[in-house]
Order: structure tokens, then sequence, then C-alpha cells
């Protein structure tokens, strides 16, 4: 008989074939990370009862590979496995599309075999669909059951399970529908699979499904059906091909007692790399507990409150809490629950509560802050609200008046900042790529069969804590898996995870190398430092003893409840409801799309008893007053203006494409010019949207490029698919213009060489003329002496003193085009400060206008009251800078210059844009806040991706706002 | 403006010329053949240097703490290792510079040197003076400074390291007696070393002599020669050379029973200084520079010919390809003006694995590598359409990227290549498919030709 094992990142599979091949024995079940002794219990299983001791055997499966190695077993690649059973058992497939616990894979069998499988980096498939059940507080089923009636579908980013998390857990604190969210899930794996691994490849034919989501989920099924317009083939043992494979392909005999007592063997083997122990004795613990025991706030009954009582609330993203204290600042009452994805009941319940505990309370201010700060504020009419690091701030400082470091980290976000001369100076936030916090603590611990106080305790005294790096969720899911794979026990591997937790804080989060550098008096808070584990990895690491509240949790909500003691006047009465008015709260939620201007933002409504209302998921003020808001100084809008008003002019020799992304954003007055005045109608791709990314996602050749180069297949897709439009200029440019202002004057390699991926991987340019020469507009003599010869490899007749006018007149109008945008910034600043109003310079590269790109942030600093101006309209005005990194691209220059130029203004500060996997940034971003900090101002930092959600990128606008007074 | 150049973020140790005889001088591992050579040369010429053999996860730790984490791996690791090793507390502080090379290109890595000495500052060894080595006339004001005899034998040592790592790999997979290849190697290094020690060893005539005899003994190396899966390993400079950075991926690939080849660093500096008259016929430049590139491509020619004549002169070893020959294998595929990171020529290195039967071909960068987005990743739909055999796999390194996931899919692409190995019992070199139709009629024009002007 024949037995292939398939060992996944989740589950075991077994099959076991008799003589003819026929199927006699099969099973699939979880093995909860104890992979070697579950292998070990399958085989002595199938050897007792199926087929005795001797049998041809193969392993399989991404868990598979080191135990086979180590016990000499034959292992069998799984891809490979599958492609072995799927030409056996489904002849006529041309594409398997499976989904595994933590892979995805695309398996091309005709017309040239290709195999792909999901990067390091793309890690979210049947894990990343548990880990959003879990957080939709349903079952993979019922996800799948909600998720057949939905009516709508949300854009969640489709690249990391963490991504998703942050587009979704906002979706979910908005009132969003759990249908239209479990369905826009399973659409977000499709665009993950399609977009990630085709890689500009089509899936056409015979489509065959593989895999335990797909077999499982029809909703996931049918969404790949639709997304790729296919029925694809669910077929018999869809669970099992990989197995299946491994036993086609086995041809070795083993003794299968020996393989059990050698994989025995395998597991006593405990080498891996390792940390220090937690504690080294139980005296050292005892101590460590005692001296934390000592922060407590002092408490009261509040049954026996004298006077009136401000209430604070914290609707954070995955737990809802709330504070009570009176007015000298004793706390009477706590509550502290999950947040099962809409924080409004909850807080209605609290409410309740405290009525019904002391019918004659008198409320004299009632403050909101955390995710869901607005919509608890309109929904019960609270007095305030604030913004989140304040409310903390607020808090910590009760606890040390001359603290100088916060470091709060809780379920889903980490908020740690500076504080000098008692106003918040620096602020990290993680971003969305390393969420490494609580609920990641939580995940893990409950993928491992525990809940989290008992899987935390364990790690207390490991011996040997597994040295698990400090990455993000998906990269620990295999660092986990190695380190399992490796022997570490489970009290290592809880010791590892909270070490790695803090490790991600320190050098990922706050980019620390030192203690000294966040100072010596530090507060810690927020629920994951109840963990004991994270404390005192955090304490060790740093080598400092903190300050850890006993309500270290509750530290927002009390934060809040400080804030409106502060603020409220003597004898206010707070707007909040009263208890007959929450009796008969309604709470209703519609989702609409706006249709105000092109962001077309989804909207959710949220319709409270008495006709208020809340409004989220909007980026501007326009759906809440109708209109857009008069008077803003928002240069964004006003450089997008000036970009429109380049329109096609009907010219002679035909249409000619232009792409809007990347450098043609700055460079589209002068090649719209050039061409204009050599006689073609110059059209551009327009605006982005969601749905042309969409349509250009299939050519992606690399998953991990920054977005805006991604979205250049949209733009490509859409020019070619314009009627009349048959060639297309997008030129490869190693060097920008040369501005003067650093020692070279390149672009970015994306920038510089884009143009070669879209020739390479865009197939609709198959049949157009696609012109991408190498092109060099820094040494104007020369480009005028070599475009003409460029030029008639497409075209007849365009003579030398043609392009030359042409040329002239394109470098005149580049030049008018800058000479308007410095005008601009000059008029916006002169304004602001007639109206004294903040200004701050966004800094970050052209195409970071594009509204896809930036997701609306431009509106949302506008809405909050401050003037907003480009780096490139205030960079000319400090010059070139002495920096101490090698300045040599042009963008990137005018960033330094910025930074410079924004440390002589009082009243600007700097905003700088990143995009995700911006390599280049990771040198500049250092750079530009040493600059700025260098003379006292504070950096701050948006990173941006795909993801829409601007929670994050709120709170630190607000805290940015707030520190600077405003 | 003033008081900003006095920032002391901007200010730096330089290395004087009197260091040369007070400091020494810590290099970074990179390829420890040639580094080894390099070594001995310097040593020779009175710098007292040293390259790093740290590894482990003290390195990749001590490389978080002080750099950027989005920046890339390689820059990670090589400071993580000069950091690691200062830390180490094995060489006196005042009297210890660094040295680490510098390309100059549109890529981030000519960054580097910057990086290093912001680490340097933050980890509290700002005294420490760090020396670029370079061929691009950065830091001019160093006092260390490649004259054109050191050069020449800097060179030399390039040379004797391509053929010593391109002959072990040929042979080491087939050896009768495991180790010979590397014995020989260790033998090669000690002689050279020797020679080097007295000033010889780098003279046009004593390569001549010197690659005749290496080559000579390669060939008498008792090997059988069984059908083996070839890969050949390109990308990221020091990601696919560096067994720290890679992960021991060639010691994984002879585990498996490979024959490795990787193409060698010649190529790439031959690249660098052919990307010079390139750039002057795409955007202008003057003649003068370019009559310079064109000595300086003639004297790598000459030796490398040599070096080709030498080795096939014997049975069994097979020499590698000339650089001009290399060029033209991206012709069509990518321009030439792509010359940031390992541009063009990493296509240019998978297009001429596939022609001499490389099929399989590993291309190992950093994570979200900005130059191989384009010329890597970028370039694999375009090199399968002229060689549907290609099989490829990009295998990404990172801080956190964990061994398991990289040799599963490495394991994918041997298992391909076995079939096929078992398929065509002798592996005969692919050829070029017919160009019976166009193959790139999928995809857009091919790479425009560089227009005449």
């Amino acid at each position: 008989m024949k037995i292939g094992l398939d060992i996944g990142s989740t589950t075991i599979k077994c099959v076991v074939l008799d003589n003819d091949g026929a199927i006699v024995y099969q099973s699939y079940e979880r093995h909860y990370s104890h992979i070697v002794a579950k292998a070990a219990e399958v085989l002595r299983r199938i050897a007792q009862e199926v087929s005795g001791r001797h049998a041809v055997l193969a392993i399989s499966g991404s868990a598979g590979m080191g135990l086979a190695d180590a016990c000499h077993l034959p292992f069998v690649q799984e891809v490979f496995a599958t492609r072995v059973a799927a030409q056996r058992l489904a002849p006529g497939t041309d594409v398997v599309i499976e989904l595994g616990g933590e892979d995805a894979k695309i398996l091309f069998l005709t017309g040239g075999m290709d195999v792909r499988m999901n990067g390091s980096c793309a890690g979210g498939t049947g894990a990343f669909i548990d880990q959003m059940a879990t957080l939709l507080k349903m079952t993979p089923d019922e996800m799948n059951e909600a998720a057949l009636h939905s009516d709508k579908l949300y854009t969640i980013a489709s690249r990391c399970g963490v991504f998703a998390k942050s587009d979704v857990q906002p979706l979910l604190n908005q009132g969003a529908r759990k249908e239209d969210v479990a369905a826009s899930i399973f659409a977000a794996v499709v665009n993950q699979t399609i977009g990630g691994l085709a890689q500009g490849r089509p899936i056409e034919g015979n489509v065959l499904y593989l895999g335990g989501p797909i077999t499982f989920l029809s909703k996931l099924k049918q969404s790949f059906d639709d997304a790729l317009g296919v029925t694809g083939t669910l077929p018999e043992n869809s669970l099992y091909y990989v197995a299946l494979g491994a036993a086609f392909y086995s041809d070795e005999a083993f003794d299968l007692e020996d393989v059990v007592e050698s994989l025995n063997n395998y597991s006593a083997t405990a080498d891996y790399a390792t940390s220090d122990p937690l504690f080294s004795s139980e005296e050292e613990y005892e101590a460590f507990a005692a001296r934390h025991a000592q922060a407590a706030v002092p408490r009261g009954e509040l049954a026996d409150a004298k006077g009136p009582v401000h209430i604070g609330i914290d609707a954070g993203s995955t737990t809802v809490k709330a504070a009570v204290i009176d007015g000298e600042g004793k706390l009477l009452y706590t509550s502290y629950q999950p947040n099962s994805g809409n924080p409004v009941p909850i807080i209605r319940q609290v409410l309740l509560d405290l009525y019904e505990k002391k019918p004659d309370l008198q409320v004299a201010s009632a403050t909101a802050t955390g995710y869901g700060e607005e919509i608890v504020k309109n929904a019960f009419s609270l007095d305030f609200g604030v913004v989140e690091t304040v409310a903390h701030f607020t808090a910590a400082k009760h606890f040390m008046p001359d603290v100088d470091f916060v470091i709060d980290i809780g379920g889903q976000d980490m908020k740690c900042f500076k504080v000098e001369k008692g106003a918040i100076s620096d602020i990290y936030l993680n971003e969305a790529c390393s969420s490494g916090c609580g609920s990641f603590l939580q995940t893990f611990a409950n993928a491992l069969g525990y809940e989290v106080p008992e899987f935390a305790k364990l790690g207390l005294f490991a011996d040997r804590p597994a040295d698990l790096g400090s990455r993000c969720t998906v990269f620990m899911n295999s660092s986990v898996k190695q380190a399992q794979k490796d022997g570490a026990s489970i009290e290592n591997i809880s010791a590892g995870l909270s070490i790695s937790v803090v490790k991600n804080a320190l050098y990922k989060v706050i980019r620390a190398s030192s203690p000294e550098e966040l100072g010596r008096r530090i507060v810690v808070q927020g629920g994951t430092f109840y963990n004991e584990a994270v404390l005192r990895a955090f304490e060790k690491e740093m080598g400092v003893e903190v300050i850890r509240p006993d309500i270290a949790g509750l530290m927002g909500a009390f934060g809040a409840a400080l804030y409106g003691r502060e603020k409220a006047a003597a004898g206010a009465v707070s707007t909040l409801l009263d208890a007959g008015a929450l009796r008969s709260f309604t709470h209703e939620v519609k989702a609409v799309t706006c249709n105000g201007c092109g962001n077309h933002c989804q909207l959710t409504v949220n319709l409270f008893d008495g006709g208020r209302r809340f409004i989220s998921g909007n980026r501007c003020e326009k759906p809440l007053a109708g209109k857009q808001a008069a008077g803003e100084l928002n240069m964004f809008e006003f450089k997008r203006g000036l970009l429109a008003e380049y329109k096609p002019v009907a010219g002679p020799r035909g249409k000619l494409g232009l792409p809007m992304g990347l450098n043609l954003y700055e460079l589209l007055p002068f090649w719209h010019t050039f061409f204009t005045k050599l006689g073609f109608e110059v059209v551009t791709s327009g605006v982005s949207s969601r749905a042309l990314y969409l349509a250009g996602q299939g050519s992606i050749p690399s998953d991990t490029v920054c977005f805006p180069a991604k979205l250049l297949h949209g733009h490509i897709e859409r020019l070619c698919s314009m009627e009349g439009v048959n060639t297309i200029f997008y030129p490869c440019m190693s060097y920008n213009l040369d501005e003067g202002m650093g020692e070279n004057h390149y672009n970015c390699p994306v920038v510089a060489y884009y143009p070669e991926v879209i020739a390479a991987n865009c197939r609709c340019l198959a049949g157009k003329t696609f012109i991408y020469d190498y092109v060099g507009i820094h040494r104007e003599r020369d480009f005028i002496a070599r475009m003409p010869a460029i030029l008639s490899k497409y075209f007849d007749g365009i003579t030398a003193g043609e392009v030359r006018r042409a040329a002239k007149a394109a470098y005149a109008e580049y030049e008018r085009y800058m000479g308007r945008i410095r005008e601009e910034g000059a008029r916006v600043i002169a304004a602001a400060r007639e109206r004294n109003m903040p200004i701050l310079v966004v800094s970050g590269r052209p195409y970071h206008l594009d509204p896809e790109i930036n997701h609306g942030i431009d509106k949302l600093i506008c809405g909050h009251g401050a003037a907003l101006v480009s780096e490139d309209s205030v960079a000319y005005l400090a010059g070139p800078q002495k920096v101490a990194v090698l300045n040599q691209w042009t963008y990137h220059s005018r960033l330094y210059a910025a930074a410079a130029y924004v440390t002589t203004q009082p009243d600007m500060n700097l905003v700088q844009l990143v995009s995700f996997g911006c390599g280049v940034d990771a040198i500049t971003t250092d750079e530009v806040k040493a600059i700025l900090q260098e003379k006292g101002k504070i950096y701050t930092q948006i990173k941006i991706d795909e993801i829409t959600n601007l929670g994050a990128v709120n709170i630190r606008l607000r805290s940015l706002l707030a520190a600077i007074g405003r | 403006m003033s008081e900003i150049q006095t920032s002391p973020r901007l200010s730096y140790p330089k290395f004087t010329k009197e260091m040369r005889l007070t400091h020494k001088i810590l290099i970074p591992q990179m390829l420890p053949i040639h580094f080894a050579l390099i070594e001995k040369l310097l040593l020779q010429e009175g710098y007292d240097v040293e390259v790093l053999t740290n590894d482990g996860p003290s390195v990749v730790q001590t490389g978080l703490k002080y750099v950027h984490n989005d920046t890339c791996y390689p820059a990670l690791l090589v400071i993580g290792q000069m950091i690691d090793a200062l830390n180490s507390g094995k060489y006196d502080l005042d009297h210890t510079a660094l040295m680490i090379t510098q390309t100059g290109g549109g890529c981030r890595a000519s960054n580097y040197i910057h990086l290093l000495r912001k680490a340097l500052k933050k980890a509290g060894y700002g005294q420490v003076p760090v020396v670029s080595l370079n061929f691009s006339g950065l830091e001019r004001d160093s006092g260390f400074q490649l004259s054109l005899p050191l050069i020449q034998k800097v060179l030399g040592a390039v040379f004797y390291g391509a053929m010593l790592m391109l002959l072990s790999n040929q042979t080491r997979p087939y050896e009768d007696r495991r180790g010979d290849a590397d014995r020989l190697v260790k033998y090669w290094v000690e002689m050279l070393s020797d020679q080097f020690a007295t000033g010889h060893g780098c003279s046009k005539k004593e390569m001549a002599r010197n690659f005749d005899a290496i080559a000579k003994t390669f060939s008498q190396l008792h090997v059988t020669r069984t059908p083996r899966v070839k890969v050949g390993i390109v990308g990221e400079i020091y990601i696919k050379y560096s067994p720290l950075g890679n992960n021991q991926l060639e010691r994984f690939l002879a585990n498996e029973g490979c024959e490795v080849n990787v193409p060698g660093l010649l190529g790439f500096i031959l690249y660098c200084v052919a990307n010079g008259p390139a750039t002057i016929d795409l955007y202008g430049g003057s003649k003068a520079a370019k009559a310079v590139y064109g000595l300086v491509m003639n004297y790598f020619a000459k030796r490398e010919q040599m070096m080709i004549d030498a080795i096939s002169k014997y049975p069994g070893l097979t020499p590698p390809p000339k650089f001009s020959s290399t060029m033209q294998c991206s012709e069509g595929i990518i321009g030439r003006g792509a010359k940031m990171g390992e541009g063009w020529m990493l296509t240019a290195e998978m297009m001429e694995l596939e022609q001499h039967g490389f099929d399989n071909i590993i291309c190992a960068q950093p994570f979200g590598c900005l130059p191989n987005h384009i010329c890597g990743k970028g370039m694999m739909n375009r090199i399968r359409a002229v060689y549907p055999e290609a099989n490829i796999v990009a295998i990404d390194y990172d801080p956190s990227a964990t061994r398991v996931n990289q040799e599963n899919r490495i394991k994918l692409m041997l298992s391909v290549a076995r079939e096929r190995l078992a398929h065509s019992a002798n592996s005969a070199p692919s050829s070029r498919t017919e160009w019976v139709q166009d193959p790139y009629a999928a995809f857009a024009s091919a790479a425009p030709a560089a227009a005449e002007v």
C-alpha cells in the first residue's frame, strides 16, 4: 500500500492507496502545531488499522519538509505533488488554484508549465480567513453563510492579513453589515490570489480548485468564479490532492514502526535560537510583581459618590472601556469589554448600568476617545471628544507627572509618544504592517489552543525563550512553525512571542536603540501590558524600570474622564442622554455610496432616535455639510486642477496616450506640450480609481513593489481600451531634471525604469505602439539632438526643427507650471497667516496627488482647519541642503529642503507621506526627521498603501495639531 | 546655511593618511575566496586589514537595532556585522576603521556608507572612521585612495577569485573524493597569497601563467560526471554571494546534489564600467570620457580572454562567457539604460544561463529590492517567452523570512528540474526557441533599440 502524508501549516492530511491506486483510507485533522506528534499518531494508526507495518511512504506539505529531512523520509514538494495528482485525476485541467492554511498557489499546467506560490509577504489565506472570522466573532462557516447574503462590497486591502484587519475593524466599528464585510473579505482573498500570483498570466480554461478554504467555503469559490469569469471545478477529494500526489509519487517502502520511532526521536531535539529567560528565579518574579503593585489609582464606590462625576469612554478597536471618576479623581466605576464589532450597544448597556447602580447620578462631563470616538459621541450626546494620544498622555501624567515617554500597546494599535516640556513632541504609531499587538498574541494563543492570560503565564518561567524575530504576524506564523519544528516548547514560544511584541514596538515602531533615547521616566499602558511576560520583556530589553498602572488597560477611558474634568466648567451638567433616553435609544445603519466627488466614498450612515445621525467613511465634509467646505487652502486640490487643464487638442498626427502615474504626475505639462506642439492629440488615462487598479492588477509581476507603481498597470489598461489610442508614450528616465538641490538628480529605480516592467508584462499593449525609450530631459540640448532619432523609429516626417520648437515650448511650459505652484504656495501661506491657520507642508512625491494613492488625506488635513502646502512649493526657498545621507534623487532632495525651510517658519509643520514598500524612503524618513528634530520641530509620517482606513492617519494629524496647540 | 553645516548631525571622522599606519581596517565579508585574496593584497600594501567572519543571530539583531528596518537586508547585515565586531571587544576602538564599498548609482545601496556612519553614532562608536571603497571618485578627501597599481592588483585578485569560484563550482559536485575541489581552492588562495606577499602575481604575464596552472590542476581532479541538476544563482550582488545573506544557499544546493553556477563579480564590475559609455550614448556627454571607458573595457577584455583561453585548453572545464556576449543576451529584453543596482546585467545573466543549459535559476534578492522589481521579477515573463523551459524562482531574503519558506520554494523549483533531468537523460543545452513567430507577440513591442543619433 502507498501512504501520502501532507503536513500543512494548520492541518495534516493523509491518504492510503491500495495496490490498484484506490483510496482505502483518508484523514484530515488540525495539528495545532504539534506536527511531529500528530504525524507519528497518524502513521501509528494507519499501521495498526490499515496497511500493516510495511508500506510505501512519501511526505509532502509546507511543514513536512524539515521533518522529512531529519527522519530521512522521501519528501515531495507540495506544489509538485498537486501537479502529479491533478494530471492523473483531472486530466484536461489548465490551471489549478489551491488555497491552504497559509499558502496560496496557482499552477499553470498547459501552455508552458508554471507554478506560483505566494511570497513570504503575502500570507493571507486560510489562516487569514480564520483571523477575519475571529474578528467578526463568527466561525468560518458562519462567515460563509453571512457572505451569501451580502448586498455590497467594501474595499479591503488584500496584501496581507494585518492590512486587511485594519480595514475591517473600522468598518465594523462604523457599523457596516457583517454580511457585506464577510463577502468583502472573500473578495479580498480572491484579489490577493489573482493579483499576487498570476503576475501577468491570464487564468483561463479549465480551472481546478483545491484545498480547505475553497472546499469548505462555497462563497469563496463563487467569488473566484466571479472574478475569473469561469466556472471552476471543485473535484472530489479536493482536500487530499497533495497527499494523493505524494502517494502517487512514492516509491520507497518503510517499516512504519521504525518511522514512528525516528519521529519520536526527532521531537526530542531542541535546537533553535533563544533569548535569555524572563525571570531567573521565583524571588525575582515576586520582587517584580510587588514593585508593579504600587502603581495603583485610589478608588471609591459609585453608590457612595458625592457630587457630580466625570465619565470617560474609550471605544477602541477590539475593546470598549469606560471609567467614571469623581471630582477628586477617585475611580468609581470601570468597565472593560470586548468590542464585538459595534461599540454602540455595549456602551448603552454600560451607561444603563451606571444609572441603575446610582439612579441619582449627576454627570458633569462625558468624553469619548478611541476609534469609535465620533460615533459614540454622536450616539449618546457626549460633551467632548479627545484624540487618543492626548487621552493617554493625560492619564499617564496622573501616575507620573514628569513622564517623558508613554508606550501604549492595545489590541490593534500601538501608540508611543515622547513628552518634552509638558507637551507631546513625537508620536509613533504602528504602521499598518506591524500590528504586533494584543490581538496578535491572542491569535497565537488561540491557534495553540489557549486563552491569553493562561498562555502568557506559561512564558514567565520559560527556560529558553524562542527568538522569533520582530516582524509582522504573517512572518511570525512561519517563525513559530519553525521554532516548533525545532522543538521549542509552548512555554518557550509564549515567552518568545511576548519578547517579539516588545522588540517589534521598540525596533520597528519606535526605532529606538537605547533606553536613553526614550528617556528614563516611562509609563507603559494598554491591555497588553497586563501580560507580565510582555512587561518583563520590555523592562529587560530596555534595561529600565517602568511604571505600569494597575488600570493599564483603562488608561484611555481614565484619561478621557480626566480630560473632561479639566474641560468642564464648575457646576457644568453633561449633555449625556439620561436613563429614559437611553432606554428608548434606537440605532439603525445604512450603507450608501457618496457621489459628491470622484472619490465615491462608501458611507455608513448611522441613524439614532431623535434624528441624531452619524456618517462615517467620508473623507471630506461634503456629505455632512451638503456642499464642499468653502475657502479650503489645499494645494493638492490646486495642483490636480492645474494638471486637469492639460486637455487633448485635436492634431493631425492622431492620438497619443500618457499614463497618469508616477513621474507623469509632474511631467504632464512637459510631455503634453511637447507632443501637442508636434501635432498629436495628447490624451491621458485620467483619474485613478479602485476599479482601474483592479483592472491592472493581474499583470503586476512583483507583489512587493510600491502601490503607485502597481496602479500604473491600471492606467495602461485604461489607455489601451480607449478609442483611437494606438500609441502610448511612457519613457524610461534614469535622471530627472536637475534642480541643483543635490549631488545628483536621479529618479528612484522604480520611477526610472517602470516602463520596462509595463512593456514586459502588460499584454494589453499587444498591437499598440508603446514608446518607452530611454530619454534624458536633464540635458536640454542633448534632448533636442536625440529626440528626432527616437521619434523617427515610430513616426515619419517629424523634423529636427519641429522637435526643437516643441522642446523649447515643453521646457517653458514646465517652468511655467512649477512657477504657478510656487506662486500658489506663497498665496496659500499668506492667506493662512492672515486667518491664523496652522500650515502643514505635506511632503511626498508628485504622484501622491493621486486621490487613489493618498485616499483623501489632503481633504482630511484641510478638514481639521489647516492649510496644506506641497513640498515643491517651498523647497526652493531653502535651496540645496547638506545632509547626512547621499542626496541624489530629485524628488527626495526637495524633501530635505522643504524640511529645512519648515524649521525656519514657526507656524509651519511638516507631514511626510511615504508609500509602503518605498525603499528610498527608509533613508529619507530618518533624515527628514533628523532635520526637523534638530530644530525642535515635530516629525509626522503617514504611510500610505492601498489601505483606505484613515483612522490611524487621523490620530496622527489630530495629535500633531494638539501638540502645536491647535 | 553655515549653521546647518556645523550641525553635529553632519560631521563624521575622516580616515586620514596617518591612520593608514595607526588603524586596523575591518572589511565585511561578501565573497569568501575573493575577499581572502584582497585581504592578503592590502596587507602587503601596508594596510592592516581584516575580513570579518562573525555571523549568527547577533549580526542580524545588531543590524535591526541600528539600521532602519525597511532598509535593504544587505545594509542591515553589513552594518550589523561591523557593529557586532566592534561590540566584541576584540578591537581597539580608537584605532579601528571600517571599509565599505560604494557604487554611486541611483540605487539606495549608494547610501550604505551614510547609514553606517549614522549607525556608528547611534551605537556610540562615533570616533570610528569609515573608508569608502569605490571606483567612481566619491569621497576624494579620504586618506585611503586606490592608486592605479593597487587597483590593478585588486582586479587581479578579483580575476583569480572569479576563476577559483567558477572552476570549483564546476568540479565540486562530481569529485570522487569529497573536499578535493575545496582543498584545491585553499591551496591556490595560499599559493597566490604567497605570490602577493612578494609583490607578484598580478602582472599580465604572471596572471597568464597562474590561470593556466589553476585550470590545469582543476582539470586533473578525479571526477565522475553523472547528470546533475544545474542551478544558476543570480540576483542582488550581496545576497547572491554572501552565505550570511542567503542562508548558505550554495551549501543547501550542494546538499541537494546540484551543480551551481554563480556568475562572477567580474561581470558586475564590467557592467558598472559599461554603463559609463551607455549613459553618454543615451543622454549625451564627453567623448573623452567615453574613450577612457573604452580603454578600461579593453584592459578587462584582454585578461578575460586569457582566462577563457586557459580554461578552454583543458577538457571537462567550461570557460565563463565573455562579458561582451553576456551583454548581447539582454538585447531585446531590457534596455541597456537600466543601470541602477544590478540593472540590465541581472536580466542578461538569466538569459545567458538559460542559453548555456542552466534552465533552473534562483533569483535572490533582498525583500523589496527596488531595481529587482524591474530587472528581476519584472523581466521573468519576457525571459519565459524566449525560453519557455525557464524554471526560475525568485527568493526574497530579509531578517525574518524563514529558511523553511525559502527552501520550500527552492525545492519546488528543484522538483521540476529533477523531473526534467529524468526525462532527458542527456541534458543538452536548450536552444533558443525558433523565431518562427514573434515571441513578444503576447506582450508589447520588444525593448526598443537605441536610436542612432
